[in-house]
């Protein structure tokens, strides 16, 4: 008989934790040896003595925090290959989320645990498709686990962006959206919808975008909005965290239309609340049916909640006669303005 | 639906009057008949469904979803039309047009109309499902009048608003004429013997430079009562009370209209008037939005008109006839009508401008709000033409109110500080808000606020800040009433920034003893 994944694959404080492989999935905080699912800083905190992750996750994470504090060992493991840690086979799999974000596969004994990091299961012209793994436990986020939450297609969503643009061609469009992504995500998606005006980035943008761009994915024409003249982005374009377009970096933006792309721009009045124009429902998370569909993919008997609203989850699961439990791991979703 | 979905949402988000209508008018201009009238009819609130209420909506969904799950996701989005069209478990992509939902609801038996809901909600996605909810269940909601439709319709041809206005109240869903008239390519309606709203004349307000360069030999004086402007327009057959705003108010007045019995339009200030005195603005608020009325609230808050003009005596058109001459009109009608509840607005003799100065000033203790200055020989003309209407508003209470919340604005703002709620201190010696404020600086001005604020928050709810109780500002408003809503028990009328007092300390800001004692 396999020994159950709840025998070697436990939470701890420090975040969730494999025995027999020693090493820790996202660490909250610093640990000798972490395996990092994506560059997003909620999963990829600074300060581990061993990195395992994929090429892409472990360049972003040195753009993003430094060579030193990306890791004091750093090891690449590219998508599909199999490495031996400790007495477990660890496999990084594609999860969709953003470029490099990847599912945790671990084979130990016979026994297999999926852990997701974040996924979507949406089309994203600048990352891998989420490639569903049959396993005996599958470990998923629940960022938008409540059944309100399912995201359009996310070309209908551009197509609004574009509609407004060409609705009010003098002021410009400032969509607030997260620097690792969401931003190159839309920038992609716009270019596929065959805008290929520059696009104006705020700084905290910028270097992800030629990172992303040294990774192979096309962005076109981008220029700094710091360094820009107000009357040269009347009418366009321009990508910044949503933090700045209410604060004074947001001046420089002439009449602008506030938009934001993210899933949680599906409840009118959160929108409403942060002042949002237009609100873009696009989202790196799977929605709800996503969530309930890779559930059934993988055809898990039982699932573990990391984070979101575990509750509905956790109820969806019961009512397909699965068995589900909640991790409770605290730090992720934080500051993360999906 | 699609385009109607993205209308509304576009609507309900767009923070300035300027973006709604070019929203508005690029949808009437873009969309066919019958689905563009049929939007503008479910803007104006022109349409009913008596089988579609929301428990139906409610029950249809509890067959579909766990109840569980309900609760989980209602608690987290608070509203339950948008529940309903999130949570509603399909992914349809063929929505049916609005036109197929306005015919299918209007010709249906009540048995039948939840399946059609259904129906419908299963082939709609979530955008659509809840510009159905919110117009089944008539909380539309969407943030734009219909007067800014009006305008939008104004805007997409050439006529003027007007025009629309004074048609509107003889025009049924979907208003196929309207547009066709709008974009030029048909007649104007024409409204018949229809009770139809005219558009009121109003004034400009006299500026000080204007008192000493106008002849004001020429002008009849009246008092500027405070009350709401109205127009009642009775035909033979029928009657109405129209707000300025050429909003149907008839059914919250049923006192006003049992007093109508003739055929004329006439133009006038609605008030509570009890006793023969007339009572505050606040008395007057609390009969105002309603749909229905109270046998309580016609005893003790009894409405009544001051007339001051007359546009229509019996089928005729008098507005081209000077004031005076209407005046005589309306004299000689109303000795004959003698209608209840109403009384003529009494002319004000005087000889010179000074003579009125001083009326003026005075003007609060007659519970008005200052005086009317109007061209004896003036026809009567749809809007604010040049010089022949003055206002002149008594001059502006003023009190020193510290700052104690701010909120970012929107458009041009949207990175500003802009909106603040002022407080004044209680006998406990707390501040307590009086009021909220919104204009009144200079950019120079709100540069500086805006700094100030930022580097003085002490907490944020949502997108509120809260600061330091220490910035003082005068406020210029026009009347303090009692009010229920704040915790002050106090509400200003029209407030606005006077100036920044940044010499003054907070603590010797205005008490809330001294702003009661201004209650009329």
């Amino acid at each position: 008989m396999p020994p159950h994944p709840e025998t070697w694959l436990k939470p701890t404080p420090s975040g969730l934790y494999c025995v027999p492989g020693d090493f820790y999935i996202d660490p909250m905080r610093p640990v000798p040896r972490a395996i990092i699912t994506h560059g997003h800083s909620d999963h990829a905190r600074p300060g581990h003595t061993q990195v395992l992750a994929t090429p892409e996750t472990l360049a972003i994470m040195r753009v993003r925090m430094g060579e030193e504090r990306a890791g004091a060992s750093q090891q690449a493991l590219p998508y599909g290959e199999t490495l031996k840690v400790g007495d477990v086979s660890v496999t990084l799999v594609p999860a969709g989320h953003v470029l490099g974000s990847a599912q945790v596969v671990m084979d130990y004994h016979g026994s297999r645990a999926v852990v997701s990091g974040d996924y979507k299961r949406q089309p994203d012209p600048t990352c891998l498709p989420f490639e569903p793994m049959r396993c005996d436990v599958f470990v998923t986020e629940a960022t938008f686990g409540l059944p309100v939450f399912r995201h359009p297609p996310p070309e209908g969503e551009i197509g609004k962006l574009l509609r407004s643009h060409a609705l009010f061609p003098e002021r410009t469009h400032v969509v607030g959206s997260y620097s690792l992504g969401k931003s190159q995500r839309l920038i992609a998606m716009l270019r596929q919808a065959g805008y290929e005006a520059p696009i104006y980035l705020h700084g905290a943008h910028a270097n992800l975008c030629a990172l992303y761009e040294t990774l192979g994915v096309r962005l076109g024409d981008l220029r700094p909005a710091t360094s820009a003249q107000k009357a040269q982005m009347k009418g366009a374009m321009v990508l910044a965290p949503p933090s700045a377009v209410g604060e004074r970096w947001g001046r420089r933006l002439e009449d602008p239309v506030v938009a934001q792309a993210s899933g949680w721009m599906r409840i009118r009045q959160r929108a409403k609340a942060s002042g949002i124009e237009l609100p873009l429902i696009i989202s790196d998370h799977a929605d709800w049916d996503d969530l309930l569909a890779t559930i059934k993919q993988t055809q898990a008997p039982e699932i573990w909640v990391t984070h979101g609203s575990e509750e509905a989850l956790i109820r969806a699961c019961a009512l397909m006669q699965i068995r589900a439990r909640a991790l409770s791991l605290v730090g992720y979703g934080e500051d993360i303005e999906e | 639906m699609r385009a109607f979905a993205e209308l509304l949402e576009r609507l309900l988000f767009a923070p300035g009057r300027n973006t709604k209508i070019s929203l508005l008018r690029a949808y009437f201009a873009t969309q066919p008949d019958p689905a563009r009238g049929y939007a503008l009819a479910a803007i104006a609130g022109a349409l009913d469904f008596p089988g579609a209420k929301s428990a139906t909506l409610r029950e249809l969904t509890g067959k579909r979803v766990d109840s569980e799950l309900f609760d989980l996701s209602y608690d987290f989005v608070g509203d339950l039309a948008e529940t309903i069209a999130l949570i509603w478990p399909a992914h349809g992509d063929d929505p049916p047009a609005l036109p197929e939902v306005i015919d299918a609801l209007r010709n249906a038996k009540r048995p039948e109309i939840p399946a059609l809901i259904e129906g419908w909600l299963d082939r709609s996605g979530p955008s659509t499902r809840l510009a159905l909810v919110k117009l089944l269940t008539g909380g539309l909601r969407v943030g734009a009048s219909l007067r800014l439709a009006k305008l939008a319709l104004a805007e997409m041809g050439l006529v003027e608003v007007n025009e629309i206005e004074e048609i509107w109240h003889g025009l049924e869903p979907p208003y196929a004429g309207l547009f066709a008239w709008a974009e030029g390519k048909g007649e104007r309606p024409t409204p018949g013997a229809a009770p139809v709203f005219r558009p009121v004349m109003l004034a400009h307000p006299i500026e000080p430079p204007d008192i000493d360069r106008i002849d004001w030999s020429a002008f009849r004086a009246e008092q500027k009562f405070d009350g709401i402007r109205v127009q009642i327009v009775a035909t033979r057959e029928e009657k109405r009370l129209y707000s300025r705003a050429a909003e149907d108010i008839s059914a919250a007045f049923p006192d006003i209209l049992e007093a109508v019995n003739f055929h004329a339009v006439l133009d006038g200030e609605l008030l509570v008037i009890r006793d023969g005195g007339i009572a505050p603005f606040s008395d007057l608020q609390q009969r105002l939005n309603r749909k229905t009325t109270t046998p309580a609230m016609l005893r003790d808050l009894p409405a009544g008109i001051v007339l001051y003009d007359m546009l229509f005596d019996e089928a005729e058109d008098i507005r081209p006839l000077p004031f005076d001459e209407r005046r005589t009109r309306l004299e000689a009608w109303f000795a004959r009508e003698k209608p209840a509840n109403m009384r003529l607005s009494p002319l004000i003799d005087f000889k010179t401008i000074h003579d009125l100065a001083e009326l003026r000033e005075a003007a609060r203790e007659a519970a008005s709000e200052g005086l009317m200055l109007k061209r004896g020989d003036a026809p009567y003309i749809a809007g604010r033409p040049k010089g022949l209407w003055w206002k002149w508003k008594r001059a502006p209470l003023s009190l020193d109110a510290v700052l104690m919340y701010a909120q970012r604005g929107h458009g041009k703002r949207s990175s500003f500080y802009s909106d603040y709620t002022f407080g004044v201190w209680n006998e406990e010696g707390e501040l307590v808000p009086v009021a909220k404020a919104y204009s009144g600086y200079t950019d120079e001005e709100l540069n500086f606020i805006d700094r100030w604020i930022r580097n003085h928050t002490i907490n944020r709810f949502g997108p509120v800040r809260e600061v330091e109780k220490e910035l003082v500002f005068e406020l210029g408003f026009d009347a303090a009433q009692l009010s229920t809503r704040h915790k002050s028990g106090v509400a200003l009328r029209f407030p606005r920034i006077l100036r920044l007092r940044t010499d003054k300390p907070a603590a010797e800001a205005d008490r809330l003893e001294s702003v009661k004692r201004l209650i009329i």
